[in-house]
């Protein structure tokens, strides 16, 4: 494998007195789409928080791009990052929340503009002309001066993909991004998803409960158990042929419900 | 009117900020100051920024009128930094959030993301602060600047047989003062009921 984009070492998250994740060793290869699975609890949204930033690791190291994500190096010993360090490094990733979070007193547009013009310095003129691109990839070209007060859910979804997209990340993150959606809107979001995987460069961890559309797009699924990867590998191997009856009975909730 | 107005705004946004701070100082002297004002009553602070303060610690404010601005902004900015502090903490986490994950720095989220949102929720309150402010104004005549009521009484007391109607005109004269900022109420509880409703 190349040099990882991404790696885990030996990451702990707790709670208080919760122990959530209890060591998490993983690689992740540019390019390479991750599908993330796992019983509710099982810590899926926790992991891809912490390399958003949105959550600190309780011990172990988050490396981007060989740099540690939650460290820097000072007088050659590594201390907690500041907030400059982090930014550095965040700026590598992107992320897609369950629920939009898209500004709600800002056009569609705006929305989009907003961060590569003040957190990247684009100019506004380049902003706007690479956030329409982007809209109108997403099949939002005609809803630029719209507010997300005024869109489906499908929609404010794929805005929430092209505002994460125009910034450029090396590896894009997304927590059940269909799973706040009325089912007749899902497919349109799979769909771009779907897109955005063929183009390849960027590296995607998803967690989703589409056990159809994981097999679909992902070079490695991981099945997340109790705090720790409990299985991974191919598609294949993990949804066809899994080894545990812990996945296998996991796997059975969704066959006997999922009718695509 | 307009000056402790515009002070109280600029005690309000200060002192919101300072409850929210990091700074563990900042935020228990904030929180200091608005306990005491918010606890003591206005009369007992206009007499104490005209009385006491030159009297006691020879610190004088100069004119009446400056001590009237300054009591009664320190007392609205101590209210109103509540509403500062209330609104931008009842901006969601996932606002916040998304911000962070656009890599905005810790200025840029709240002055891009959650300032615009909280302002919004802001304005309608601040609007009635407005209106008790401009009443308070009357206040200020016990401490003897001169006042619309205490016009108001002088004239009175000269014609004494006028006095009823002197008191409605007084009551008319509040009233048409207030109306612009109750319109002005009225106005930013559409603004704010405009882009903050669900997303
Ligand atoms: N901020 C928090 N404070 C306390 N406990 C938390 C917090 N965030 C998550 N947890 C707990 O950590 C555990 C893992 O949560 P996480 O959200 O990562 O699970 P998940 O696999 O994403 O589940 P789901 O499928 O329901 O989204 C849960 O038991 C949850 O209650
Ligand atoms: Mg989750």
């Amino acid at each position: 494998m190349a040099e990882p984009i991404v790696r885990y070492k030996d990451v702990h998250k707790s709670f208080g007195d919760v122990q959530v994740l209890k060591g998490i060793d993983l690689d992740i290869a540019p390019a390479e789409k991750i599908a993330l699975i796992g019983p509710s609890g099982s810590g899926k949204t926790t992991i891809i928080r912490m390399l958003m930033t949105l959550e600190e690791p309780t011990s172990g190291v988050i490396e981007v791009d060989g740099r540690p994500l939650w460290h820097m190096e000072k007088e050659g010993e590594l201390v907690p990052a500041n907030e400059k360090h982090l930014r550095e490094v965040r700026g590598d990733i992107g992320m897609v929340f369950q629920h939009f979070n898209l500004f709600p007193h800002m056009t569609i547009l705006d929305n989009c503009m907003v961060a590569p013009v003040h957190v990247k310095g684009e100019s506004k003129e380049e902003a706007k002309q690479r956030s329409i691109e982007m809209l109108e990839k997403v099949g939002l070209g005609d809803k630029l001066d719209n507010y997300p007060s005024q869109l489906s859910g499908g929609q404010k979804q794929r805005v929430a993909m092209a505002r994460a997209l125009v910034m450029r990340p090396k590896v894009m993150l997304f927590d059940e991004v269909t799973s706040a959606l009325d089912p007749e809107l899902v497919g349109e979001v799979l769909e771009v998803i779907r897109d955005i995987a063929q183009e390849g460069e960027m590296a995607m961890i998803l967690v989703t409960h589409e056990m159809e559309f994981a097999r679909d797009i992902a070079d490695r699924v991981l099945f997340l158990d109790e705090g720790t990867i409990a299985e991974q590998g191919s598609p294949e191997e993990v949804l066809e042929n899994s080894k545990s009856e812990r996945l296998q009975s996991f796997l059975s909730r969704f066959r006997s419900s999922s009718p695509s | 009117m307009l000056a402790s107005a515009v002070l109280s705004f600029v005690i309000a946004f200060l002192a919101g900020f300072g409850r929210i701070a990091k700074n563990p100082i900042i935020r228990k002297f904030t929180g200091f100051y608005i306990e005491v004002f918010r606890g003591t009553s206005l009369i007992v602070q206009l007499f104490w920024f005209y009385y006491a303060l030159p009297g006691l610690f020879g610190i004088d404010l100069g004119t009446d009128f400056w001590a009237a601005v300054v009591a009664i902004s320190m007392n609205y900015g101590a209210y109103m930094s509540e509403v500062v502090r209330g609104s931008i903490l009842s901006v969601s986490s996932g606002q916040r959030e998304a911000a962070t994950a656009l890599n905005m720095s810790r200025f840029q989220r709240m002055r891009l993301v959650i300032l615009p949102q909280a302002v919004r929720m802001m304005l309608p309150e601040f609007g009635n602060y407005l209106i008790q402010m401009l009443k308070a104004t009357s206040l200020v005549s016990l401490i003897g600047l001169t006042d619309i009521l205490y016009h108001g009484d002088i004239f009175r007391s000269t014609n004494l047989s006028l006095a009823p109607t002197v008191y409605l005109l007084i009551l008319v004269f509040y009233f048409i003062l207030a109306l612009p900022l109750i319109w002005l109420t009225r106005w930013a509880e559409k603004q704010s009921s405009k882009g903050v409703a669900t997303e």
